[in-house]
């Protein structure tokens, strides 16, 4: 859950922070002037309300001092909003130097995010682990079409665009747990794309990339090893990566070689919970419909095994 | 003097009288002021689907993780709702209201051309039942109004529903246009004596700026879902990342028509409130001169705003900034107005009538959407609040409380002159506290919601705090709101058959359309008044303190022009959009590295420039042929008028077996970037030649039967003009495409 109430104003990274800032000082403006407009008619209406038996005033037409005051007054104003907006967009989106290889790789699906860590050789999706105290460099792209990441505590909307890269900062000054949705409709499960992103100490996300970095855990028991059965007989494995055990065309889906890590399936369908998995293999249509995900009609007992194999894929 | 009043045959004859009765009357009508009615009523109509598809979508969204409407359907309302209201609702109102009360208030009898003015109006129903029709055919669009490209492409959007979106939306928008031209010429040749340029009410200035965006603006969408559908239909990939093609393109085209296109839907409102808070506040507008200049700094700047949709996109700093500077800037002459019309009340002698005070809502309302759109402008902002609820509340606060408020005000202002009857005050302040205390309710919210981080367009959400009951505010608000649109309705109902009975006029107005009676009879005037300054009926009821003379015949703006001449240059500038649009492509993609057939590999210029030849000969034949009709020879009209037809045929002839070429080498309009602009752009070309070489063939069939009275001259001239236009864009065309070849 979000720690939030309005996450635009409570912003967590150095980036979101001056537009913040810039946002409220925009605001201020902008309702003094309402202010101001408000009082014009409403004190006008109120002192020059029609009086019984009044007649025609003679007629004004105008006055060029004062229209030339609201012409050149709002026209400073708008000059000096637009010099808070070049060094807003300086401070809030700094342009990353050429050929600079990114930290991150985000690619956009319908309707879930590939994450991918190219330096560390990591692959994972919709939940996104990041040390605080850096900058990391997130290049996006798109496998279909266009979508949209926002993260309102981290930084500034990107859309993922096929056939084009993006860039985007992610960092964060402290720990937390961010919320963010696609913001572009990308088709109909647009509402449910969500990715978390998970700012954590230098050393919990070592740890977290070290885990990552190993293949799937061998199903130890019995039911786990069944539930691999399961995987690697039904289909799953056309789409799904478990490293060490399946490799399909990449982004097909999402890699589940640690899914049990993540608090959210789905891409926030639902949060990850062994009862929620088991109803989300029964027949992730119900759960999601539309979402590229076929309903394989599963038995219970093939989805309580593969249940039990995927919650061990830590 | 232009023809306004005495030339018609005003006299209602028996079989006229007889034919104007009845439903007949109706259809077959080509009198403004019912082709305005039917305009309003078709509109009132699609405002009643647009809302019921709201409040669906709002019952949905009213609880957290609802399962009221499936995702699918959702996807269909929201793109039916934006499309309905922006299409089928705002902007018809504003033409129609144009076209009922532009001839009232200059002084015509009639809109220029009125045959295209019922053929304008019926292109709304035809596009309304195309775009509903994709109901039977496997579901209505649900790529959102704006149809994103690749997401309105066949792989991703497989139903025919984006098919007839974008066969809707080009019917409707050739009627938008035909409209337009229509009001252009109206008021550029039909003014009454005296009514020059600067004497015209604001509401017929707004109106006429108004004009010139549509015909520029709507040909940038035709060519965009021209586009479109030859990707769709012809395997092509303009706007297909896999295939070379770009998805941003889409948004550049779109939005150089889509943010004209709001202020297509928010000028005219401006006239509306321009012409009603003088009238309830018993005095002119504050700087008449400063309202009207600054209406055309905002019609210029809003071709130069459209990228600040699209900063999400990643255009690079530099583009951003430009398109920043120049949203800020178009927020100084909007202001302005906001201004005026506050001031205008200062020293006034105010009644607060229900059209007024839906007035007063709308100026605030306006301002709070005008101001939350400067945010929009300031880059970064706009980087946290694009695409969620709050560009939601932004949006329906200008385009509802602010455009939608002002035709409820049109609605209470000018339903007297229109019907005879005055609406039922009572009923129209209840009517106005529900709609204000409605509309709030419903927008207010989601500004939160948008700073709270819900974005647009999801069919439910995740039950995070405050999202649930702010949605649920929302929604009861929306229930409000369309329990005030049913009691306009209402109102308008009774008082069609009790209203009080309102007199010539009713609130002691000071336009022309005021001289009239209440309805206008089909002549509109026997009679108009003399005109001197921008208040004529003001000028009759105080003639001890007339309104000072502004202008005159003899100055710059007593200009009459011929209504055939401007309608047909104004048709040609439209047309010229388009072709830019479809030249633009091709410079885009051809200046990409490709591989496939090239220019260089397919085309043979030096045939294509022995056809153009023949092409350019051609405007000269059509030019000595109008001089031989003007000199009264016709046998020579007539052999110089077939001589151009021969040279256009040859040039179509020539034209159709490089196609015919091309199409046997396997070089289709699929086959790569290049063939697909190339045989766009020749195509739309050799589509315009043909249809040229019809009225050609037309004209001389005429000629030949005899049917050539010296009034055809005009209507020679004007084919002559499109035909020369043909050619000038042929020219453009050969060069971008085959001169290169030649040297």
């Amino acid at each position: 859950m979000p720690n939030n109430y309005i996450p635009v104003f409570d912003p967590a990274s150095a980036h979101t922070e001056a537009i913040s800032h810039l946002f409220i000082t925009v605001l201020v403006v902008c309702a003094v002037i309402l202010l101001i407009v408000i009082g014009m008619v409403a004190i006008g209406l109120l002192r020059f309300r029609q009086r019984p038996g009044s007649v025609d005033p003679p007629p004004h037409f105008g006055n060029r001092q004062l229209e030339l005051l609201w012409t050149i007054g709002p026209t400073l104003i708008v000059i000096w909003l637009f010099i808070l907006t070049a060094r807003g967009m300086r401070e809030s989106d700094p342009i990353p130097p050429p050929n600079l290889e990114p930290d991150l790789v985000i690619i956009g699906h319908q309707f879930w995010w590939e994450v991918r860590y190219p330096k560390a050789g990591v692959i994972t999706a919709n939940e996104i682990h990041l040390p605080t105290g850096t900058k990391w460099l997130v290049r996006m792209e798109s496998a279909d079409v266009i979508h949209d990441f926002w993260m309102p505590e981290l930084a500034r909307k990107i859309q993922l665009i096929p056939g084009q890269t993006n860039h985007l900062w992610l960092d964060a000054k402290k720990p937390g747990r961010f919320l963010g949705n696609c913001v572009e409709y990308c088709g109909v499960e647009h509402a449910w794309m969500l990715a978390v992103v998970v700012m954590e100490s230098p050393e919990d996300f070592a740890a977290w990339l070290r885990g990552q970095q190993k293949p799937a855990p061998s199903p130890a028991m019995d039911s786990t090893r069944n539930g691999l059965q399961v995987f690697t007989a039904q289909t799953c494995v056309n789409c799904h990566a478990i490293r060490g055990v399946s490799t399909p065309a990449a982004g097909a889906a999402p890699d589940l070689t640690h899914v049990a890590d993540r608090s959210i399936l789905g891409a926030g369908a639902l949060a990850n919970s062994a009862t929620n998995l088991f109803r989300w293999l029964k027949n992730p249509q119900a759960i999601k419909p539309g979402c590229l995900m076929p309903n394989l009609k599963l038995t219970d007992a093939q989805a309580g095994a593969l249940t039990e194999y995927l919650e061990d894929l830590q | 003097m232009s023809a306004t009043v005495s030339t018609t045959s005003a006299m209602a004859t028996p079989e006229a009288e007889e034919k104007s009765r009845g439903l007949y009357g109706w259809v077959a009508t080509v009198d403004h002021k019912r082709i305005g009615i039917l305009y309003l009523l078709t509109t009132l109509f699609f405002f009643m689907v647009g809302g019921v598809e709201a409040l669906l979508m709002r019952i949905q969204l009213a609880r957290p993780n609802n399962n009221f409407i499936s995702p699918d359907a959702f996807g269909q309302l929201f793109t039916m709702h934006g499309t309905t209201m922006i299409f089928l609702v705002v902007m018809p109102t504003l033409i129609g209201l144009a076209n009922y009360l532009v001839p009232l208030m200059i002084g015509a009898r009639d809109m220029a051309f009125p045959r295209l003015n019922a053929f304008g109006y019926w292109m709304l129903p035809f596009g309304g039942l195309l775009l509903h029709y994709s109901l039977l055919t496997g579901g209505a669009p649900a790529v959102g109004w704006f149809s994103y490209a690749p997401l309105s492409e066949t792989a991703y959007a497989s139903t025919s529903g984006t098919d007839y979106w974008g066969l809707a939306l080009l019917v409707i928008g050739i009627g938008s246009v035909a409209a337009s031209i229509n009001l252009i010429a109206t008021i550029l040749t039909l003014r009454a004596p005296g009514l020059t340029i600067r004497r015209l009410p604001l509401f017929v200035w707004m109106v006429f700026i108004n004009s010139f965006l549509v015909i520029l603006a709507l040909p940038f969408l035709n060519a965009a879902i021209v586009m479109l559908f030859i990707d769709r239909h012809l395997g092509a990939h303009f706007f297909m990342p896999s295939h070379g093609g770009s998805a941003v393109l889409w948004q550049h085209f779109f939005w150089a028509f889509g943010h004209p296109e709001v202020y297509i839907m928010v000028l005219p409102a401006f006239g509306i409130i321009s012409e009603i808070v003088p009238v309830f506040a018993r005095r002119p507008i504050f700087g008449y001169e400063f309202v009207a200049g600054s209406t055309v700094a905002i019609a210029l700047l809003s071709f130069g705003v459209w990228a600040h949709h699209m900063f999400a996109v990643g255009l690079g700093h530099p583009i951003d900034m430009f398109f920043s500077a120049t949203s800020l800037l178009i927020a100084v002459p909007t202001g302005i107005k906001v201004f005026a019309w506050s001031a205008t009340l200062w020293g006034g002698s105010i009644r607060l009538t229900t059209a007024m005070l839906f007035a007063m809502a709308f100026l605030i309302q306006f301002t709070i959407g005008g101001l939350s759109g400067v945010t929009f402008a300031v880059v970064p902002i706009d980087w946290q609040v694009t695409g969620t609820y709050y560009l939601v509340a932004h949006f329906h606060y200008v385009l509802f409380g602010g455009t939608f408020f002002a035709v409820f005000a049109a609605v209470y202002y000018w339903f007297p002159k229109m019907s005879g009857r005055m609406l039922s005050e009572k009923l129209g302040q209840l009517n106005f506290w529900t709609a204000v205390i409605g509309f709030n309710t419903t927008f207010f919210v989601q500004h939160f919601l948008g700073l709270m981080g819900m974005p647009r367009r999801v069919y439910t959400y995740a039950d995070l705090p405050g999202w649930g009951w702010l949605n649920l505010i929302s929604t009861l608000g929306a229930f409000l709101l369309g329990f005030s649109v049913l009691l306009l309705l209402c109102n308008i109902i009774i008082s069609l058959r009790r209203g009080r009975p309102a007199g010539d006029n009713p609130w002691q107005a000071w336009t022309l359309e005021w001289a009239a009676t209440s309805p206008p009879p089909e002549q509109n005037f026997d009679c108009v008044p003399p005109i001197n300054s921008r208040r004529p009926l003001w000028d009759l009821a105080h003639p001890e303190n007339p309104d000072p003379i502004v202008g005159g015949p003899q100055s710059i703006d007593g200009f009459v022009l011929e209504k055939n001449r401007v309608g047909m240059v104004t048709f040609l500038v439209s047309e010229s959009c388009f072709f830019l649009m479809l030249i633009l492509a091709w410079l885009f993609y051809n200046s990409r590295a490709m591989t496939g057939p090239s220019p260089a590999s397919t085309l043979d210029a030096h045939k294509t420039g022995l056809f153009t030849l023949c092409l350019l000969a051609s405007s000269l034949t059509i030019w000595l042929a109008e001089r031989q009709l003007r000199a009264g020879r016709p046998g020579w009209f007539r052999g110089l008028l077939g001589l151009t037809i021969l040279l256009g045929a040859v040039f179509i002839v020539g034209q159709g077996r490089e196609y015919f070429r091309l199409y046997h080498q396997g070089i289709v309009v699929s086959s790569n970037l290049f063939t697909t602009t190339f045989f766009t752009l020749t195509g739309f070309h050799g589509l315009h030649v043909c249809v040229g070489l019809v009225l050609l063939l037309i004209l001389l069939g005429l000629s030949l039967a005899g049917d050539f009275k010296q009034g055809r001259l005009e209507a020679v001239k004007s084919i002559g003009l499109y035909w020369h236009f043909v050619d000038i864009v042929w020219i453009v065309v050969f060069s971008v495409i085959y001169l290169k070849l030649l040297l």
